[in-house]
């Protein structure tokens, strides 16, 4: 296929992804009057957003008094001192209208007896800056994330915007100038490429946890957007924090809500003994998820995990009354029983720690412009949700503010695509010559190797690789040796071949595609986890211990900044931490317990 | 390691090559200590035979892509498990819907009829500053409604789907009609009513309940298409 034969739609917008946050974003273009096109892998009720369970922040103190100025604190605090102040602030004020927003929009929130939305306990979620844990999570049973991107796709289809499902992004167009210019896209049914030329192209491609071997993510969260814009020169930030859910079905990996604990749930070990009340004495098993699941590894390391290898602990709501659970957790007691043979009301849960969520990304800023390292917005480019970095997690995520964030910066990236298309700020300019030259060597290379790897192989050795050199603890060595095996395993990506050929859903085809953005995205993180040598939120080392001059072993003077990572040359550069919040005072640095 | 071999018949159809579909027998080694449902099972297959084509995603039963005909019984690989297929387990595409290629099929006319009933929250009223109010009994009704992941196992399971799918709306988008019918937020009722009123939109459910039977999250549509016929007396009178 010569370049030549590629047909080009254009659009003022392309946004690319339909989970939470690129639905919240279409909602915003379509309603605006903007000729919008939104691209996704699969139909949009299917985008992993599907999943999420617990539920979504906000300070509405429905319940009990919340301020969304505390919420704010235990954003920065869960943070670990790394996210972005300024948009934390912006997402924490913002949370009350977007929740709102989507209970008019139709979402089945649970109710409280008035009638109110209701919420519920989560992980580092306190009251009066960390006092004592607050119900912020507005939930819809433990659907939470179901009942969200159904809604959010019904407004859609209300506004009527046009969706090409089934449709697999492959390039970011980007001239010489530097500005985005669209993207090349692979229609699965027919295996045509187009070129969607737009004056705003938008990322909502979500994460990429199948870089791990162990994730509680879906097989499609394989870091698209990542690779796609690592590819086109943007730099990747703070890769190397990976969140690990404290609760995966040991063996499954499937997901079990912070929720549970939320309404009461407790973590024990072989001797039956509630162990984070060493850990966390104030917050006990609601402390912060990367607190929680290094004091579960610990337990295991040490020989109280639980069943016949001692590799896991024991979720417990046994005590629970069965009304409760059957009303707020249906969906856990289901996959209890699907996924671990046990139902939660008579039995305690085998879970571990499992990769869930990258705290990292394309870096943004809280309008959801996709930024330079100094600070300039990239002309024509957006991100929200998972795949962007705003940075509002920093170095760990309190659970819930995922889908606050998709909610937040999926509706300011589009007020920012309408102010900018409209202030004619971006215009279409014409594609780069060549503009689909790489593509489409990519493509051709896949059609043609004989005697390459296997992408199935390639891709096990990757998640194994990360998930043996790079987890919930870190060490020095083994993290060296990692980006020694991960530069082995790239050279395997770039001959990957495959058996299939055919034009029409070649899901072998698409499997080896996505091996490219994982591989992109597994590098970084290797590379930018090797480099920061301290202790911080979701990475911690061997080599950087909890002392007096650095407690738990986080290093303000040398590491408070955010990586960056550029693919030409596998390079790192760093940016400070935004600490100047929009309206109030700076949240200044101090140790972190709970 | 508690290994055997489990022998599968499966759908094979690629328009690219193949003149008609045919059924392929496939083996595959199963370790029963790791592998539980039949998704594990394809995963393996595909790793044998990277041409095997089959939707998937979230693999725990809340996404709906890997619906599919399963021993005869449309269901998701994900939560089906395998200790408990008949062998050889044939596996086809979902029927009643053109078949693209394997198990994949064109989902067009099954998300047409769930788009007719305009699934989206109708209330014109002027916007709160905070949430609308609803009891928690009110909210209980819209149990068992909004769980719907649209994998199609219900729609394509029906015969009156199959006869008429370009004008029966199916079990799916009824259930998904009542959903907002039953939502004290939305104030469309009797469109949503009017809009259903139809002989084949709503009448062509003779109550088979083949949906109730393969619903892979224990919905029951049939019930909720009786409680709009049962609307629909009520205003009548």
């Amino acid at each position: 296929m010569s370049k030549q034969s590629i047909p080009v739609r254009k659009f003022d917008a392309v946004i690319v992804g339909a989970g939470g946050s690129g639905l919240r974003a279409a909602i915003q273009l379509s309603e605006g009057g903007l000729k919008t096109a939104v691209l996704s892998k699969v139909f949009p009720t299917r985008s992993h957003t599907v999943a999420a369970q617990g539920g979504v922040s906000a300070s509405l103190g429905n319940s009990e008094e919340d301020h969304w100025h505390w919420h704010m604190y235990d954003t920065v605090k869960g943070s670990d001192w790394l996210g972005d102040q300024d948009a934390i602030e912006y997402m924490c004020r913002m949370a009350p209208e977007v929740v709102v927003e989507l209970e008019h929009f139709g979402m089945p929130f649970d109710r409280t007896d008035e009638g109110k939305i209701y919420q519920r306990p989560f992980g580092g979620h306190m009251s009066n800056f960390g006092e004592k844990p607050v119900r912020r999570a507005c939930a819809a049973a433990d659907r939470t994330g179901h009942a969200m991107l159904h809604a959010l796709y019904q407004r859609n289809v209300r506004a009527n915007t046009q969706f090409f499902v089934e449709w697999m992004a492959l390039d970011l167009i980007r001239d010489e100038a530097g500005q985005v210019l669209g993207v090349l896209a692979l229609e699965m049914e027919t295996g045509e490429v187009v070129a969607f030329h737009a004056k705003a192209t938008v990322f909502a491609t979500g994460g990429a946890g199948r870089i791990y071997y162990s994730s509680t993510n879906a097989f499609i969260n394989t870091g698209d957007g990542l690779g796609m814009a690592a590819r086109a020169g943007i730099p990747l930030e703070d890769m190397e924090f990976w969140q690990f859910h404290p609760t995966g079905v040991a063996g499954a990996g499937v997901l079990i809500t912070e929720g549970v604990r939320g309404e009461g749930g407790i973590l024990r070990n072989s001797d039956n003994e509630r162990f984070m009340e060493r850990y966390a004495p104030n917050a006990k098993d609601l402390a912060s998820r990367d607190v929680v699941s290094r004091a579960m590894v610990t337990e295991i390391n040490e020989g109280r995990g639980c069943g016949p290898n001692k590799d896991f602990v024991l979720l417990d709501i046994t005590h629970l009354d069965p009304a409760t659970i059957m009303k707020r957790l249906p969906g856990i007691r289901e996959i209890s029983i699907q996924f671990a043979g046990i139902d939660p009301i008579k039995a305690p849960i085998p879970v571990v720690p499992t990769c869930h969520y990258q705290m990292g990304g394309i870096p943004t800023n809280y309008k959801g412009q996709v930024v330079s390292p100094d600070g300039t917005p990239v002309k024509g480019f957006y991100a929200a949700g998972e795949v962007a970095c705003a940075s509002v997690h920093g170095a760990n995520r309190l659970g819930t503010n995922s889908l606050l964030d998709l909610l937040v910066f999926g509706k300011s990236s589009g007020d920012s695509v309408i102010d900018d298309v409209k202030s004619g700020a971006i215009a279409l300019k014409d594609l780069p010559a060549g503009y689909a030259e790489r593509t489409m060597a990519r493509l051709d290379r896949l059609n043609t190797q004989t005697g390459g790897s296997n992408v199935n192989e390639t891709r096990l050795d990757l998640q194994r690789t990360m998930q043996k050199h790079c987890g919930v603890f870190r060490f020095k060595d083994m993290l060296l040796e990692g980006v020694a095996k991960i530069t082995e395993i790239e050279k395997a990506v770039a001959k990957t071949e495959i058996k299939d050929k055919s034009q029409v859903w070649n899901t072998a085809r698409v499997e080896a595609l996505e091996l490219d953005n994982l591989i992109e995205v597994a590098k970084a993180t290797l590379v930018s986890a090797e480099a920061r040598k301290e202790s911080r939120g979701a990475h911690v080392r061997d080599d950087a211990p909890d002392t007096p001059e650095n407690p738990n072993g986080r290093d303000d003077v040398l590491w408070h900044k955010h990586t960056l990572w550029h693919r030409e040359g596998s390079r790192l550069s760093y940016k400070p931490v935004t600490m100047t919040p929009l309206s109030v005072e700076t949240i200044a640095l101090k140790t972190r317990s709970y | 390691m508690a290994t055997s071999t489990m022998l599968f018949k499966i759908y094979r159809y690629d328009p690219d090559k193949d003149e008609a579909p045919y059924m392929q027998d496939m083996s595959v080694e199963v370790d029963f200590a790791l592998d539980r449902k039949l998704l594990d099972i394809l995963t393996r297959l595909k790793a044998i035979d990277d041409t095997l084509s089959y939707r998937r995603s979230c693999r725990e039963g809340i996404c709906g892509s890997d619906a599919m005909n399963i021993n005869g019984k449309n269901g998701l690989a994900c939560l089906t498990d395998i200790s408990e297929l008949k062998q050889p387990v044939v596996l086809r595409p979902l029927p009643g819907l053109p078949v693209i290629r394997d198990l994949i099929v064109d989902m067009t006319q099954f998300f047409k009829q769930y788009h007719s009933i305009k699934p989206y929250l109708i209330n014109e009223g002027p916007r709160p500053e905070r949430e609308r109010l609803q009891s928690p009994e009110e909210r209980d009704e819209l149990n068992g409604l909004y769980e719907c992941i649209l994998c199609a196992c219900c729609s394509t399971s029906c015969p009156s789907f199959w006869w008429n799918p370009d004008k029966f709306v199916g079990p799916a988008g009824l259930l998904n009609a009542y959903r907002f019918i039953a939502d004290t937020r939305d104030q469309a009722t009797n469109e949503r009513l009017d809009d259903l009123e139809d002989p084949y939109r709503l009448f062509r459910c003779h109550s088979i309940m083949n949906c109730v039977d393969v619903c892979p999250k224990n919905l029951n549509p049939t019930q909720a298409i009786g409680k709009i016929k049962e609307l629909m007396v009520r205003r009548a009178i």
